[in-house]
């Protein structure tokens, strides 16, 4: 009797050991949150497609090199079907269920926001890499740099004040209207920023409207703007939804230019807007007709597996994952803590959307943006915009 | 004075596709003293047929039109023979729940063929006329005028019609009509083909207006003019029209006059502030339990 019970309790202690060691050990976990269905699925598409390139490529070169040995990397992708309170959800499967050691992802900062709290409370790495709200970095209470939640692109007072002062000083356009929806942390924030720095600098925002997500008519916002009579106007507004707001305006006969955030470089964009939507800028995180060879080498290998154009979700989902394994080199073990130390000073990063580097304090790269225009139907390269 | 007027129009046009989509609830629960909430759903099924039809079939306007009302009358009916016919003596809760059920499923099952969103090709040549500084587009036209004759139509049809007037009948008094030899199963299932078919109407029009449709559009506009039926009367198929163009004007000429960020804070309190000074809506007639 006795003997049997220890036997199994040895047993136990064994199998735990084994199982524990292949969990932890053999394969690195790594966690992925995407929009793949709900509002904004061509992001979550694309986020999905870079990550499972970027996993595919390493685990082609045989995995992560730590210490003397490759460990293989295993994905784990969970849908946040567009909900904040599902992005959270998959933030905690992640961590407490499969027990990854870091997060890429959710990409628009509504979602960001919520899954970046329960990965900071659980000391994971998450790095969004497209959400550009300064408040997905930020505790939530103090408003000071949270210590696990990085990101991969730039944010929205940089992008704001870059656009700005795009439509002052390039389009030389001194009256602007801006219309937003009020309900969704990413437009809010930019319009606001894009607002103080246009009036700082000598510009005029002759109307500020607002709408809330899911509104399908704007009507009576657009004849309040087109009343206040603007030079251009201002859409931080997500793909889906721009190409309504344009064509409305335009049946209104607004006649006037638009300019919009990152929120519009989607492909989807175009195919929803028709020619609508030609002639106009937006500013994002890198433009696929100039770029580096490193980038060359992401755009070609992403569309002979996808058939299409990466857009800038998918760069900088690669480059999350471009990150993380740099983290890996350096902290030299798979470890939670470890990744979080290494990534927090990354000194320099060539990445596909530019060149990045983080300092000890701030989950914020230190990059650059572009300004795009579409031409044609195509995006193609404008202008550069230093931090 | 162009500013409103213009506002004017604009109101007509949510106003006339908040009315068409309300006639669904209102003529559903004239008859059957049930809430469709499936309604909302319905009506993006009929954006989406919209979008087939003219993506693929490459069909004009008006065979697009009709194809999607007759499309979505007949899910409509089949969807009140499987789901709520067996439920007609259950508790009222439970048919609601049923239909929350239903919504839930069309839109799920759009969302799993596809969950992009779409873009409707345009069906018509857009032409915009300008009257001094007033901008009219031939859609806008297009969508009032339609959606008046529809509601004109389905007004003969129940005030001048035997089969309007066993819709009457039914929603009088459900016991006694059915022992004067009026068909009920088939009227209530003309009265779901009428009421569904005007919101496949209306999903083709919103489409329209509004060309980038995705599945969970007709939650929103659904509760809208859910909202509306009521406020009409609900019941009451002319109070559902005016409901329509009440809530369409109210929240046309809150954006035009406050900041927009208050239009449906202001809006819906308007509408609370008058369901409390006409309960029953305002064309309804209050109608006492009897113990």
């Amino acid at each position: 009797m006795k003997k049997s019970s220890l036997m199994i309790a040895l047993l136990i202690i064994f199998s735990l050991g084994i199982f524990g060691c292949s969990d932890d050990s053999s394969k690195i976990k790594i966690g992925v949150i995407a929009e793949l269905t709900g509002d904004v699925p061509a992001v979550g598409a694309s986020c999905k497609n870079a990550a499972e390139m970027a996993v595919q490529e390493i685990n082609d070169a045989g995995g992560i090199q730590l210490g003397d040995k490759k460990y293989p990397v295993k994905l784990m992708i969970e849908d946040n079907a567009g909900k904040a309170d599902q992005s959270a959800a998959a933030a905690q499967k992640l961590i407490t269920q499969q027990k990854v050691t870091a997060i890429v992802g959710p990409n628009a900062s509504r979602y960001a926001l919520p899954a970046a709290e329960i990965a900071e409370s659980s000391k994971t790495v998450l790095i969004t890499p497209w959400s550009t709200a300064p408040k997905a970095t930020l505790d939530s209470k103090t408003n000071a740099p949270k210590k696990y939640v990085f990101r991969a692109c730039f944010i929205d007072p940089f992008q704001g004040g870059v656009l700005a002062k795009f439509a002052l000083n390039d389009l030389k356009l001194k009256k602007a209207a801006v219309l937003y929806d009020v309900a969704s942390e990413y437009n809010k924030g930019i319009a606001e920023i894009f607002k103080d720095v246009y009036e700082k600098n000598g510009g005029q925002i002759v109307a500020f409207e607002t709408y809330t997500t899911n509104d399908k008519d704007f009507s009576s916002q657009l004849t309040k703007i087109k009343q206040a009579a603007p030079d251009v106007i201002f859409l931080p507004n997500y793909y889906s939804e721009v190409p309504l707001q344009i064509q409305q305006a335009k049946r209104l006969g607004i006649t006037v230019p638009f300019i919009g955030s990152d929120s519009w470089g989607s492909e989807e964009l175009v195919k929803l807007c028709g020619k609508d939507c030609n002639d106009y800028y937006f500013s994002t995180h890198y433009a696929a007709d100039s770029a580096s060879d490193t980038t060359k080498k992401f755009i070609a290998n992403y569309k002979a597996k996808y058939g299409t154009t990466p857009d800038d979700v998918a760069a900088l989902t690669y480059d999350s994952f471009g990150l993380l394994w740099q983290s890996f080199k350096t902290a030299g073990k798979n470890d939670r803590q470890g990744i979080r130390d290494a990534l927090a000073k990354i000194p320099q990063y060539e990445g596909v959307t530019g060149n990045m580097q983080f300092q000890e304090g701030s989950g914020d790269p230190i990059k650059s943006a572009v300004i795009l225009k579409i031409k044609d139907g195509k995006f193609t390269w404008f202008a550069n915009a230093k931090p | 004075m162009a500013y409103i007027f213009q506002q004017i129009l604009n109101a007509l046009q949510l106003g006339s596709i908040y009315a068409l989509i309300a006639l669904g609830y209102t003529m559903v629960y004239g008859i059957l003293t049930m809430i469709n909430f499936a309604h909302g759903d319905l009506f993006m099924v009929g954006a989406f047929f919209c979008f087939l039809l003219a993506a693929y079939l490459h069909l004009s306007f008006v065979p697009t039109l009709l194809l999607s009302m007759i499309g979505v009358a007949f899910l409509g009916v089949i969807i009140e023979r499987l789901a709520y016919k067996p439920l007609r003596r259950a508790p009222r809760v439970s048919a609601i729940i049923t239909a929350l059920g239903v919504g839930l499923f069309l839109e799920n099952f759009t969302l799993a063929l596809s969950p992009y969103p779409k873009h409707i090709p345009q069906l018509l040549e857009n032409v915009t006329w300008t009257v001094g500084s007033i901008s009219i587009s031939s859609l806008q036209v297009l969508i009032i005028v339609l959606s008046l004759i529809l509601m004109l139509i389905l007004d003969f049809i129940v005030q001048r019609t035997k089969a309007g007037m066993a819709m009457r009948a039914i929603s009088w008094d459900k016991t006694i009509v059915p022992l004067m030899g009026v068909p009920v199963n088939k009227i209530i299932s003309l009265t779901f083909a009428i009421g569904t078919g005007l919101g496949g109407a209306a999903g083709v029009m919103y489409g329209l207006a509004y060309p980038v449709i995705d599945p969970y559009m007709g939650i929103m506009v659904g509760w809208k003019a859910f909202i509306c039926a009521v406020v009409g009367g609900i019941g009451n198929i002319r109070g559902a029209m005016i409901g329509g163009f009440i809530l369409g004007t109210v929240e046309i000429m809150v954006g035009a006059f406050f900041p927009s960020t208050y239009r449906d804070f202001v809006a819906f309190t308007l509408l609370l502030i008058l369901l409390i000074v006409r309960p029953y809506g305002i064309l309804g007639k209050p109608q006492p339990q009897k113990v």
